[in-house]
């Protein structure tokens, strides 16, 4: 067997690693009134679940895992610019990036 | 040296995600999670995943944190005035779930068994390798990501576009 990270850093510590960043992430989304920092903690919890998603592919020795990744980056991205385009026509519309700003969504 | 180096990566991570979320101002949240990027990058080399660590790069750093900063900078959200404030109360709530839930999952991959290690060779994060199963096994949804780019592309313009 080649050496490996997981000769010194167990599996665990990865899982722990990303479920750190991904409860960062959320704490973010329910804290935050700035959209645009909504936003990037949902990419937080994107590349939470990336690394861990890596991690278990070199665990594993299988590389379907990062194809996966590959292809949750390509989504993000579509995500990324969508939403923006959205902020972008709200704060035109309402002048103001805060969330309690579409309190009108509501229903 | 791997363990120390997988740690200091960690800690920047966090460290970075942390001040991402915590700071006042919006420009600091972007460049905080800039270096975060690069730091799971790192992440990524250390797993043997060089393609997914470039792409993480050029993806992530190059494409849509210029996006965000394009954003941050052109709402120039200092002038903006922050409307009604929520209820400090609610913060706290956040960050309560946040670490409840961060205990529920930290106890569940506790009691969990991991799954039996495979033999990871140092190919398989190639591109090589990764080039080959896009266009085998993953043809299909490969060429499906064309389309919902395109489609987000278009609906992007059809929404930012002035209405005349």
């Amino acid at each position: 067997m080649e050496k490996s990270i997981f000769d010194t850093v167990p599996l665990e510590q990865f899982v722990i690693l990303s479920l750190i960043l991904f409860c960062i992430g959320m704490i973010g989304v329910l804290r935050r009134r700035n959209m645009i920092v909504v936003f990037m903690s949902i990419e937080l919890m994107l590349n939470a679940v990336n690394l861990l998603a890596v991690a278990f592919s070199a665990h594993r020795g299988d590389p379907s895992g990062q194809v996966f990744v590959f292809f949750v980056m390509v989504v993000a991205a579509a995500e990324v610019a969508l939403g923006l385009g959205i902020l972008m026509m709200i704060y035109r519309n309402v002048k103001s990036v805060d969330i309690n700003a579409l309190k009108q969504l509501k229903w | 040296m791997d363990q120390v180096i997988f740690y200091g990566l960690a800690l920047i991570t966090i460290v970075g995600a942390l001040a991402t979320i915590f700071s006042r101002n919006a420009m600091y949240s972007v460049l905080a999670l800039v270096v975060t990027f690069f730091a799971m990058s790192g992440l990524y080399l250390q797993l043997k995943a060089e393609f997914v660590a470039i792409v993480h790069i050029i993806v992530y750093a190059g494409a849509i944190m210029v996006l965000f900063l394009f954003v941050v900078m052109m709402l120039n959200l200092n002038t903006v005035s922050t409307i009604i404030r929520s209820n400090v109360n609610i913060k706290w709530i956040a960050v309560l779930v946040g670490i409840s839930i961060a205990g529920i999952l930290g106890y569940g991959t506790y009691v969990t068994t991991l799954p039996v290690r495979g033999d990871n060779t140092a190919e398989n994060g190639t591109v090589k390798v990764l080039g080959k199963m896009l266009f085998n096994e993953y043809l299909l949804p490969f060429e499906l990501t064309s389309v919902l780019l395109i489609a987000t592309m278009v609906g992007v313009i059809v929404l930012t576009k002035k209405e005349e």
